[in-house]
């Protein structure tokens, strides 16, 4: 492997590789240090990891988390809708319709995404959507059917909140992150807003109110959203219009990859 | 530890003095400067906008860096809280209680986000905009409704277009914060609207929308009176 080349070759991607690491002398007498301790891959990547804070890798490892948590949701739209019966309405069949396209052409959107980035898509899991009899009824019950479908979409939004600053160092694939965002948000509204409808309890809103959720299994969903402090600035009471509880509703919260993992797995059969 | 910081007096009368700590401003200036000093180095030259904006150096200056993404977004949620002001205080005809209480909701979220900009940006926050809502009839449903959708739309999009030109990640994850919930109000006024087309702007690929400063003011400008300049706006 020549070294010098592959620097030469980041140098005409980025002129300023050499600004982002130092001198280049220094970069290649730490790259050499480096090199002795370790494999090559790693050494690159780490220095990669130096100049630009995330690695590529990085960016593949998230589009691949992304791409699990899409499969989740397609597969449990997809196997809703057969069960029509389910359905009080049209409209409702046509909304879990709606959405399950739009999480099957995210699928489709983040395989295609990983391939053409030089990774490898992940396998789709097999998934048990009761979660081990916590939700035995999901296909019997309808309420049962909006709950799952309410912790999923919300468990969405803050899934890709949690893992935008990984994606800074590509634009494109940052941008088309944020565009998936806001439309999982706009599910979850209108699933909550079924919900608001069906259980005539009005605690439940298009946005998340404090941790609230009326079913308690899914409370770690939601455990984190009673944030009322953003970058140092308290929200509540900021304005006189803005209570404790618009505080909350106004900042969705981010969730780590690992708690949206220990919620995804519950649905996983490993 | 704390220190006490003068606002004037906001359209709808919000209150000032309020307290915040001095270590956070500092910190926010330091950020901002840095962001200013990596985007510098960028293309952040942009073209003739549209109404109300200028690129000949007149106008509100939104700064630099991530200063004007800040400002810009401050710009947004000035407006978007102006707009739903005047629904509250004038009620379109035939509103219904649930509509009142959910549509009074997305009004303090608007302010929460305009002054958690204005606290967040200190003095580099640009002035109180002057707004131009005469186009839009207040007692009419249809027209409010059809208005709300417009800025809700806008408003998600300007915040995905607007993401990566943000160089402090704590800053992108606010804007992340935000965007959700704009989608939110987005996907309930478009129900509003039309049931059950609460996401029925997304394209082939499921992808909601993204748009260019330009793009946004472009759209935006009719309804701010204020001239902006967008000189130092990412393009």
């Amino acid at each position: 492997m020549d070294l010098q080349n592959i620097f030469s070759e980041i140098e005409k991607k980025d002129p300023e590789i050499y600004d982002r690491l130092d001198t280049r002398r220094n970069v290649m007498k730490q790259f050499g240090r480096v090199l002795a301790l370790s494999a090559v891959p790693f050494a690159l990547g780490s220095l990669l990891k130096k100049a630009y804070g995330r690695t590529p890798a990085d960016v593949l490892a998230v589009l691949n988390f992304a791409l699990t948590l899409e499969y989740l949701e397609a597969s449990f739209y997809a196997e809703a809708i057969t069960h029509t019966s389910l359905f009080p309405t049209n409209a409702a069949l046509t909304a879990f319709t709606t959405i399950g396209t739009h999480e099957t052409a995210h699928v489709a959107f983040l395989k295609s995404a990983i391939t053409s980035s030089g990774g490898t898509p992940v396998d789709k899991p097999t998934f048990d959507f009761t979660a081990g009899g916590a939700f035995s009824d999901v296909f019997t019950n309808y309420a049962t059917l909006l709950t799952v479908a309410q912790a999923f979409e919300d468990t969405g939004v803050r899934a890709y909140k949690g893992q935008a600053a990984v994606l800074m160092e590509n634009p494109t694939v940052l941008t088309a992150a944020l565009q998936i965002h806001s439309i999982e948000a706009r599910h979850a509204a209108h699933i909550r807003s079924m919900r608001r409808a069906s259980t005539g309890d009005t605690k439940i809103k298009p946005w998340i109110t404090g941790k609230y959720t009326d079913i308690p299994a899914t409370q770690p969903v939601y455990n984190g959203e009673e944030n009322e402090i953003q970058a140092d600035v308290t929200i509540t009471g900021i304005a006189t219009q803005v209570t404790q509880n618009a505080a909350t509703e106004s900042f969705d919260e981010p969730l780590s990859k690992e708690a949206v993992l220990a919620i995804a797995n519950l649905f996983i059969v490993q | 530890m704390f220190t006490r910081k003068t606002h004037s007096v906001t359209s709808n009368g919000n209150e000032d003095g309020i307290a915040m700590p001095n270590v956070h401003r500092r910190t926010f200036l330091k950020y901002a400067g840095m962001g200013a000093a990596v985007l510098s180095t960028g293309s952040i030259l942009s073209s003739c906008n549209g109404e109300d904006d200028t690129t000949d150096g007149t106008g509100v200056s939104l700064g630099s860096g991530d200063t004007s993404v800040l400002n810009y977004a401050f710009a947004l949620e000035q407006l978007e809280a102006a707009f739903y002001t005047q629904v509250i205080l004038t009620p379109y005809s035939g509103i219904s209680d649930e509509e009142m209480s959910l549509l009074t909701d997305i009004r303090n979220h608007e302010i929460a986000h305009r002054e958690f900009f204005r606290k967040a940006l200190s003095t580099n926050a640009i002035v109180d905009l002057a707004v131009d809502f005469s186009s839009i009839d207040f007692t009419s449903r249809d027209k409010v409704l059809a208005a709300a959708q417009t800025f809700e739309d806008l408003g998600v999009a300007a915040y995905n277009g607007a993401g990566k030109y943000i160089s402090t990640p704590a800053y992108l994850g606010l804007a992340g914060k935000i965007v959700s919930v704009e989608a939110r109000h987005a996907a309930y006024i478009r129900d509003l609207v039309s049931a059950g087309s609460f996401s029925s702007n997304a394209d082939s690929n499921g992808l909601d929308g993204a748009k260019t400063p330009a793009d946004v003011f472009a759209a935006a400008g009719v309804y701010i009176k204020t001239r902006i300049n967008t000189n130092t706006l990412p393009k």
